[in-house]
């Protein structure tokens, strides 16, 4: 049974001309980390938005197809049933987080679920375990670091037990070292806990590597999709995703007419095809 | 002009956030401000259009203290574009957006238009022209907001994470937008987390960290100087990073882009390994 499985879904905004997405036929399986890129207004927010049922609960349009997670049609279900299964990690941590301490805001989705106050607390320590925050438990949210805010923001999720989690862009407001450390966690989650996740980010230079697969949209639809070094092709770029910056060295080296083989990823896999080349 | 001069700010009852800053910004100067989360890169920006005031030291504009005037004087000259459009956007389509501090200033109805119509098209925003700033998505309010700030062509640009939500065709285009607003002589200062957005421009880079300049250089110094990028919370661009490894190449210390890593690469590698010409790409 796979987590996400959408089949020919489209949606069309109350009051637009076009869809905003079309005819979407996606696969993820359990435990997949799936990057979802594409340029603004691609549809990729939109797709996000049918995950946790704000599509078609709380923005009103024409919905089309199905969709299933983990086997269950989202047709007729709240936002709140769905909130259980689907975790969402926004990009700014601030608007996530609002109690007087980092354990309450954890444990606040919980409290709201009716889950038992001895169970709630074994589920707040864990996932505060499982983000790194155990030691900031009664701080405020707002004397935490951009970093530290969003490791909150992730626990509360963790918290509630979902079976998939989408982060959209969850790391544009912080610095790049906190960043790396957001993607690490997010990533440990993903391979420790069989976390089914769906990364929306621009920056691909940060997380391409944790990945096992990038869904490229564009005007609405899924033009792109295969593990990193497949997808960053030139059609990628033609489309106009940021590869990562060694992904897009390859591409020049290869235009000027250099035989470099697949498109690496990181840093270390470019450092080992230019030394092949070289024969060094 | 932008002088900094021994400035220290604290928030009433707070800690200490900007810490003995000096800091001169010549017109038409490209400047990056970078640095952790909480140095204090946004509030050192916010006295430049006089929104804060310094606690201790003066912070001068073209040569006025920002005591002397009013928010909405220094605003004429310097456009200030927050981090979050949310703050700035209040208009009910786009074009009055735009258009509201040029009438506010007094400008003639034609030379609104004209200014208004070249905005749009320059930071593709025309097919919004109708609509409310509040539908559009983040990175476009974001644009939104920029346009109506550069509207009364301020002399100097700061804007405060302007990459954040944008894609890389949007990046391009804002990079594009730069160069231009800098052949018009315009000083530009940047607020910014993007690392491999700054390798491609390559500003001046003044670093903050905890309310104190530890860095000041061209991007190629500052960027690759691992102390540096180590205590203020960046990572070094990915080209650098290859650079590193590849040392036994003596590869020039300036390369932090793949443009120019390409150039060197060729040199390199043309000697070594054999060229397929007219392959296309």
């Amino acid at each position: 049974m796979a987590a996400i499985a959408a089949r020919k879904l489209s949606f069309t905004y109350a009051g637009a001309d076009k869809p905003s997405m079309e005819n979407i036929d996606l696969t993820v399986e359990k435990g997949e980390f799936a990057i979802l890129t594409g340029p603004s207004g691609c549809g990729k927010t939109t797709f996000c938005r049918c995950l946790n049922g704000l599509i078609p609960n709380f923005y009103s349009g024409n919905l089309e197809g199905d969709l299933e997670i983990d086997g269950i049609s989202v047709k007729g279900k709240s936002t709140a049933e769905l909130a259980t299964r689907v975790g969402f990690v926004f990009q700014n941590p601030e608007n996530q987080l609002f109690s007087l301490s980092v354990e309450r805001d954890v444990g606040f989705g919980l409290e709201n679920l009716g889950i038992p106050r001895e169970e709630a607390l074994e589920r707040v320590q864990w996932a505060m375990e499982a983000t790194g925050i155990t030691s900031l438990r009664n701080k405020a949210p707002y004397e935490l670091s951009g970093g530290q805010q969003q490791r909150a923001a992730i626990a509360g999720v963790l918290a509630m037990r979902p079976s998939i989690v989408v982060l959209d862009e969850p790391t544009s407001f912080l610095d790049p070292k906190s960043a790396e450390e957001i993607i690490r966690v997010i990533a440990k989650l993903n391979r420790e806990l069989n976390l089914t996740t769906v990364l929306v980010e621009h920056r691909l230079d940060l997380v391409s590597r944790y990945a096992n697969r990038v869904i490229v949209m564009d005007k609405g639809r899924v033009a792109l999709d295969g593990p990193p070094s497949e997808v960053y092709g030139d059609e990628a770029r033609l489309i106009g995703i940021g590869l990562p910056r060694v992904t897009m060295l390859f591409h020049l080296l290869r235009g000027d007419g250099f035989p470099v083989g697949t498109n690496p990823i990181t840093v270390d896999q470019a450092s080992e095809e230019i030394r092949r080349l070289l024969n060094k | 002009m932008i002088s900094v001069e021994n400035v220290s700010f604290h928030y009433p009852g707070g800690a200490q956030v900007l810490d003995e800053v000096n800091l001169q910004i010549k017109d038409g100067e490209f400047v990056a401000i970078m640095g952790e989360n909480g140095a204090g890169k946004t509030t050192l920006v916010k006295m430049f259009n006089g929104l804060l005031k310094p606690t201790e030291g003066k912070i001068s504009v073209d040569d006025v203290d920002t005591r002397e005037k009013s928010v909405a004087q220094l605003s004429r000259d310097v456009g200030l574009i927050f981090q979050n459009p949310d703050h700035q956007l209040f208009a009910e389509t786009v074009t009055e957006e735009l258009s509201f501090s040029l009438r506010n200033f007094g400008f003639k109805e034609d030379v609104v238009q004209r200014r208004v119509t070249s905005l749009m098209n320059t930071l593709d925003l025309d097919r919004y022209s109708n609509s409310s700033p509040f539908v559009l998505s983040g990175g476009e309010r974001k644009r939104v907001a920029l346009a109506a700030i550069l509207a009364w062509d301020p002399k100097h640009v700061i804007m405060d994470e302007p990459t954040i939500g944008q894609d890389y065709l949007q990046k391009d285009r804002l990079r594009n937008f730069i160069v231009q607003l800098l052949s018009q002589r315009k000083t530009i200062v940047i607020v910014t987390h993007d690392v491999e957005f700054v390798a491609e421009c390559k500003p001046r880079i003044v670093l903050l960290s905890h309310g104190r300049i530890i860095g000041d250089g061209t991007s190629a110094k500052v960027l690759t100087d691992p102390a540096l990028v180590e205590k203020a919370s960046l990572v070094m661009p990915q080209i650098s990073s290859l650079m590193g490894t590849l040392q036994d190449l003596t590869p020039p210390s300036d390369i932090i882009d793949a443009y120019s890593a390409r150039e060197f690469l060729s040199t390199k590698l043309k000697h070594v390994v054999g060229r397929k010409t007219s392959q296309g790409s």
